[in-house]
């Protein structure tokens, strides 16, 4: 926690030392208070006080809570101040560090999870800020200032104070005991409750197919049943600390005049009024006493779980991405859309196997290279190198003749267009989406998205969407369907005018013409781009100039179509499993 | 200390929920006006609990209300005996004063007497005197301070007296019982000789120096029975006011539970009441967010808000009819100092929630984009998108900060203001008292009960403004609730006759089906006419949005058809159960749907008096025994996160379940397309497997699955345009050769 708030700037820090500053003020004048309030009491109930007494006596009130409201106002801006500007520092911080993270970090953390530490966790942080200035720094504050007002009275209203304290701390220590862990389980719980509920909603078709309505409401009535017990109990303990806290309070106050009242008795003349002044007193301050523990335990009830998401906030911040950024900007001299791998072998962190093992191509200027096999065969892992999402754990990459590692990200990165597996859009338009990026040669035109657009074959459908080019694009492209989503994607790509094109299985959800005419445009306006293309289908790859069959993560044959028909036995399995075998010939 | 609960369960917008779905704040939200009769409706059986809670929030509150009354009573029975006791003192010296009167008188008698005898004029002076210091401090005894300074010179006589003649006129007198001795007064008289009574504190101390048998009648005492009377009372009353509101809590807590449970399981079950074509128009995260957001804010909110704003108005209404019972310009003084304040918070609370609502929706746009730019990361990598990504997120960051910062100012202030209203109304009525007393209009009983009565007066009103907001979002919450459980069910078929699935030959006839969905008016399928023979297998193939799964869901009546018949062995689908249809058809869908649960549970599902034995026969048909059998618990290992299936496994998974529940005929909707081609002739044998003997409807677009079909119908744009098997097809050399050829064209 500390850690994380290393991260306040300094203008922050010196916000907090005047919040401090303020809420000494407002505590000094929230227990100044009652003694002008016990001074009006006093001169209503004497006779003979006049008006003017009265009135002075009350504008010394007024003008007390008058400060305190102005400073308790100060220290409200002055901590939301801080907690808000903190807050924000804290989401710029993680956002950077995500962008800056390769696959590899990602996938140790889990998109969703990230995206939680990023809203959340930020939150939970920015609401300590503000309930902590408040509380944590003006709780000891008052307890103590409003201890050394009553400390040296008679130990017999102490003792009542102490005993109070204990009994309470003990009722919200039981409380918290009881419920603490019921409230940690309840998100579980919800979380069950939604899982069962969703997958009711996505099995929907299969769900009525089966009959199974009555098998899917009483999964879910076991789910709710637990979870509903589980907040009985938790909720029916926390019903008796608000009254126990009340009843404490009023027990204090009662303790303290029944007290009063026998030791005035007892005590001789010459003490009965100042022990009269005294209880009065004591009674306005041990109320405050006991205030300032019940916020203390407040604060102890938030603690816990903001620390739990400053660990995980810390987690991420002290995470150092595994790609580092080389120097180089360009290629070898002359060297231009070529790819080499040499013996790469990739294991992903914390995996026993190999996914990849001493992979060795090349592929030249031009020249369309395709991977082909089963799922998990390492086809995508392959892809991933390039653009270096990760890097090889063995083994070199090479584009242009230049190690990966020894350029800058950017650089290398320019030199690709790269079409992900899942289609990607972003909420925009239709053109920001294919102008989107930076390609290092200044911002796409308009005439070069709707060239992109065309080779991409998704003319068709985006002039008749709405607004055309202009049309309103979903968060996620949710307003496209898949095939749709995947040509965009694949726009978006060959308007960077890349040195090397590729492709992750983006034909996939393109019917096989669309996949066709598509590939035609692709050779024959961008005959000079190299192209990397991983697919499923037979058809989508034959003509490819190399064709590279991978089966766990080794490259198992290497050739044109004719040459591994003839000799690769697993890729004749997956043609044949295709095609029947004279249409291969 | 509500949020004492809040802190341990985090919710609302942030809290638990798909991310992103929060930008609902309290303000601004939709409630129908018939939510409320809803919910009541809704809430009726436990009715008679939620009125016992209430009776206990109302007498609780009356209670507090009589509370501090009583312990500003012990104060006063405190006060009381602080003083000491002047009358009695007055008596004391009176007595004494009296008693020496009657002595000098008796003693200048026998002087007298005794002068008549012997002649001696002497003592006549000092017995005047005498009389004369006695008179006086009778005189002035009513104060005891100047009683004993004007007495004092006279004394001073006394004490030059010889001790013989102090002795008798010092004779021991008796005041309320009590015998004070010659020496006492004698002290008494000592220490009122030498006191300053300008010094309040001397004079005290000098009040303990008294002898005993004055101090005795002169000492303050506190009435302690009084007070230990009304101690017990007290505590009498906060024990039943714990009781009270323990036992209304406990109520509450244990109604707002049990209807959120049964308002969930109404949800859920709702859902496989509604038409499938209600889901195409509401996002399955708005759902969710119905069962769990809105019923645990409708919960909490009513919780907290019901029983609060009970006690809260029987306080405001309490207080303020006391307060005009008592005085009216007191009331009127009161009222409107408390009114000044709270329409200045009133103020401030809407303006806050203006920026409330710019928060939240700030920090919905920011969410979004972040999971944007989290999920998209590969691209944004890929493509140095990320200083692009970087300005917006900004933007987004700082407009978050600027709404943040000025709601969570605006909202920091309303504890310091109600203690501001607090004080200021106290003041107010001290000082309007303090006139109004001077005046001599009113005593000081009214002001000291109206000070009590201005605090009770303004406390709740910041307890009705947030119970207010509270019943909002509850009714917001409830809304969204009634809303969904309110959705137009699919039609009640309780009066068709029940069909069997047993001894049903399988043969399909599709009669001119027409269908269009809701809400648009272009038809999906205009005119479809087909017949499948008992045990054929007909394959359904067209380019993407020609209405294929469309059919499916037709003939599964998952959607109603708007003409034409569907008929099964003669019986149109319409006058059959919607069950009965379901029973009919095994179904492999291209979404592989597996749920958290052991394997044996996915594969059996709802079936029931499946053996083990059936179950492992179909893995083995489908080449997943091995598998199975190779994973930690067997057929007993939960699927979950941890256990990683391929597609393709979850494909065979989804065909045994299909298999154990052995119905008469199936149907395959791009059951393989999610993998890859070696998995997919490892599937397809098991596949056909499942198809033999039974009619089956097939959807693939890898045309290579279907040649062997009995029946292939070519759709385009919800039209059969070709129909026959794939050699007639072929040769007709229609669209179905030209989607065919394409696979391998050069």
């Amino acid at each position: 926690m500390l850690k994380l708030f290393r991260n306040l700037t300094k203008q922050e820090r010196g916000l907090a030392v005047l919040a401090l500053a303020f809420i000494v003020t407002q505590v000094w004048l929230d227990l100044k208070s009652p003694e002008y309030m016990a001074e009006i009491t006093r001169l209503v109930q004497v006779e003979g006080s006049t008006m003017p007494q009265i009135l002075t006596a009350g504008g010394k009130m007024l003008s007390c809570s008058l400060g305190s409201l102005l400073a308790s106002v100060a220290t409200a801006v002055c901590a939301s101040r801080i907690a808000t500007g903190f807050g924000g520092t804290m989401r710029a911080k993680l956002f950077g560090k995500v962008q800056s993270f390769s696959m590899e970090e990602i996938g140790r953390f889990s998109t969703p999870s990230l995206i939680t530490r990023s809203t959340n966790d930020v939150m939970q942080i920015q609401m300590l800020i503000v309930m902590g200035l408040q509380m944590l720094i003006k709780a000891p504050i008052t307890a103590v200032w409003a201890i050394t007002k009553i400390a040296g009275k008679r130990w017999e209203w102490t003792a009542a104070t102490a005993v109070s304290i204990v009994a309470l701390l003990a009722v919200v220590a039981v409380c918290l005991a009881v419920a603490t862990p019921r409230f940690r389980r309840m998100q579980r719980l919800t979380d069950d409750l939604n899982r069962v509920s969703r997958e009711n909603l996505s099995g929907l078709s299969v769900v009525r197919a089966y009959n199974a309505e009555g098998y899917q409401q009483h999964r879910f009535d076991t789910v709710n049943d637990t979870l509903t017990n589980n907040q009985l109990v938790g909720n029916r303990t926390m019903v008796f600390l608000m009254p126990t806290i009340q009843a404490t309070m009023s027990g204090l106050s009662l303790a303290i005049y029944w007290i009063g009242a026998v030791l005035i008795n007892s005590s001789a003349m010459a003490n009965k009024i100042s022990l009269f002044s005294d209880m009065m007193v004591f009674s306005q301050y041990a109320i405050q006493v006991v205030m300032a523990f019940m916020m203390l335990v407040m604060i102890f009830m938030i603690l816990p779980r903001a620390q739990v998401a400053a660990d995980r906030i810390n987690e991420v911040l002290e995470t150092e991405t595994t790609i580092k950024d080389g120097t180089r900007e360009e290629g070898e001299p002359g060297r231009v859309g070529e790819i080499e791998f040499r013996d790469v072998t990739f294991r992903y962190p914390d995996a026993e196997g190999s996914m990849l093992r001493h992979v060795s191509f090349t592929a030249h200027r031009g020249e369309t290279v395709a991977f082909i096999g089963s799922t998990g065969s390492g086809k995508s892992t392959v892809i991933n190198l390039i653009p270096r999402f990760y890097d090889a754990t063995w083994g070199k990459v090479l584009v242009d003749g230049v190690d990966v590692r020894d350029y800058s990200v950017r650089a290398l990165r320019n030199k690709i267009g790269y079409v992900s597996q899942k289609a990607t859009l972003f909420g925009g338009t239709v053109s920001t989406n294919v102008a989107y990026g930076d390609n290092g040669r200044g911002p796409v035109g308009e005439e070069d998205v709707a060239d992109a657009i065309e080779t991409a074959q998704a003319s068709e459908f985006v002039e008749k969407m709405e607004g055309a080019y202009h049309a309103q694009v979903a968060q996620g492209g949710a307003n496209l369907s898949g095939g749709q989503r995947q040509r965009l994607s694949i726009a978006r790509a060959v308007a960077r005018k890349p040195e090397i094109l590729i492709f992750d299985d983006s034909f996939s959800a393109l019917d096989y013409k669309t996949d066709r005419v598509l590939r035609d445009a692709l050779e024959r306006e961008f005959a000079n781009t190299t192209r990397i293309i991983v697919a499923q289908r037979i058809g989508t790859i034959r003509d490819a100039d190399r064709i590279v069959v991978l089966d766990e993560g080794r490259v198992v044959g290497q050739g044109t179509h004719e040459e591994l028909m003839h000799d690769c036995e697993t890729y004749r399995q997956i043609a044949l499993s295709q095609l029947s075998e004279e249409e291969l010939m | 200390m509500a949020g004492m609960h809040t802190s341990s369960a985090p919710r609302g917008p942030m809290g638990h929920g798909p991310v992103g779905h929060g930008a609902r704040g309290a303000a601004g939200q939709r409630i129908d006006r018939g939510t409320w009769g809803r919910l009541f409706n809704y809430c009726r059986r436990f009715l008679p609990a939620v009125a016992v809670a209430l009776i206990c929030a109302m007498v609780g509150t009356v209670l507090t209300l009589l509370g501090p009354n009583m312990l500003s009573d012990i104060t006063d029975a405190v006060q009381d005996g602080i003083a000491p006791n002047s009358d009695k003192l007055e008596q004391v010296v009176e007595a004494v004063t009296r008693n020496i009167e009657a002595n000098a008188a008796a003693m200048a008698q026998q002087q007298a007497a005794a002068m008549a005898a012997a002649g001696a004029p002497v003592g006549v002076g000092d017995v005047d005197a005498m009389s004369a210091a006695g008179m006086g401090a009778a005189a002035t005894g009513s104060d005891t301070a100047e009683g004993a300074t004007s007495a004092a010179p006279s004394l001073d006589d006394l004490a030059s007296m010889p001790a013989e003649t102090r002795d008798a006129l010092l004779t021991d007198v008796e005041v309320d019982g009590v015998i004070i001795t010659g020496a006492d007064q004698q002290k008494l008289l000592d220490i009122f000789s030498n006191l300053d009574m300008s010094d309040t504190e001397a004079a005290m101390a000098a009040l303990d120096e008294l002898p005993a048998s004055v101090k005795s009648l002169v000492e303050p005492r506190i009435d302690m029975d009084l007070i230990a009377r009304i101690a017990l009372t007290l505590v009498a009353f906060y024990v039943a006011s714990y009781v009270l509101s323990v036992v209304q809590g406990w109520i509450m807590t244990t109604v707002t539970q049990r209807i959120g449970r049964s308002m969930r399981a109404d949800i859920s079950a709702k859902i496989n009441r509604l038409p499938m074509s209600y889901f195409n128009t509401v996002p399955t995260g708005d759902i969710l967010s119905r069962i769990t957001n809105d019923v645990d804010t409708l919960g909490q909110s009513l919780s907290q808000s019901v029983g609060t704003l009970l006690s809260a108005v029987v306080l405001f209404f309490g207080s303020l009819f006391m307060m005009i019972t008592t005085n009216g310009w007191m009331t009127l003084a009161a009222v409107g100092a408390s009114l000044l304040g709270f329409v200045l918070m009133m103020g401030i609370m809407g303006h806050s929630q203006k920026y409330f609502v710019r928060q939240q929706s700030a920090l919905g746009a920011l969410s979004g984009h972040i999971e944007e730019s989290y999920t998209g990361h590969s691209v944004i990598a890929a493509y140095n998108a990320e200083d692009r990504v970087r300005a917006e997120f900004d933007r987004m960051n700082g407009e978050l900060v600027n709404a943040g910062f000025r709601a969570q100012c605006l909202s920091g202030l309303m504890m310091p203001i109600m203690m501001f209203i607090g004080n200021f109304g106290y003041v107010a009525v001290c000082v309007v008292g303090g006139a109004l007393a001077l005046d001599g209009q009113i005593g000081f009983g009214v002001i000291v009960a109206f000070m009590l009565y201005v605090r009770y007066f303004t406390q709740p009103l910041s307890q009705i403004a947030q119970g207010v907001q509270a019943l909002q979002s509850a009714g917001a919450a409830g809304t969204r609730v009634f809303e969904f459980l309110e959705a137009r069910e699919m039609a009640d078929e309780s009066a068709k006759p029940a069909r069997r699935a047993q001894g049903v030959r399988g043969e399909v006839e599709f009669d001119h089906v027409r269908f269009t969905y809701a809400g648009s008016d272009k038809p999906v399928i205009k005119d479809f006419s087909a017949h499948a023979l008992p045990g054929q297998k007909v394959a359904i193939v067209g380019p993407t949005g020609a209405g294929k799964t469309t059919m499916v869901n037709l003939l599964m009546r998952f959607f109603e058809i708007d003409g034409g018949q569907i008929r099964i062995d003669g019986v149109p689908t319409s006058e059959m159960r919607r069950e009965d249809v379901h029973a009919l058809f095994c179904m492999v869908l291209q979404d592989t749907w597996l749920f958290e649960g052991t394997v044996r549970e996915n594969l059996v599902y709802c079936d029931e008096g499946v053996t083990d034995e059936e179950v492992q026969r179909a893995c083995r048909a489908v080449g997943l025994d091995h598998f199975i059998r190779s994973l930690p618990h067997g057929y007993d290992t939960v699927l979950n996160d941890q256990v990683n299936l391929s597609q393709g496994q979850k494909q065979q998974m989804t065909i045994a379940r299909a298999m154990i529940a052995d119905k008469p005929m199936l149907i395959l909707d791009e059951a393989t397309s999610n993998v890859d081609t070696r998995t997919e002739l490892k599937i397809q044998q098991a596949m056909d497997e499942l198809m033999r003997g039974r009619t089956s409807f097939v959807i693939a677009h890898r045309l290579s699955t279907i040649k062997n079909a009995d029946l292939i119908l070519v759709m385009k744009e919800g039209d059969i345009i070709e129909s026959g098997t794939h050699d007639e097809l072929l040769a007709a050399g229609g669209f179905y050769a030209d989607l065919y050829n394409s696979q391998f064209a050069e």
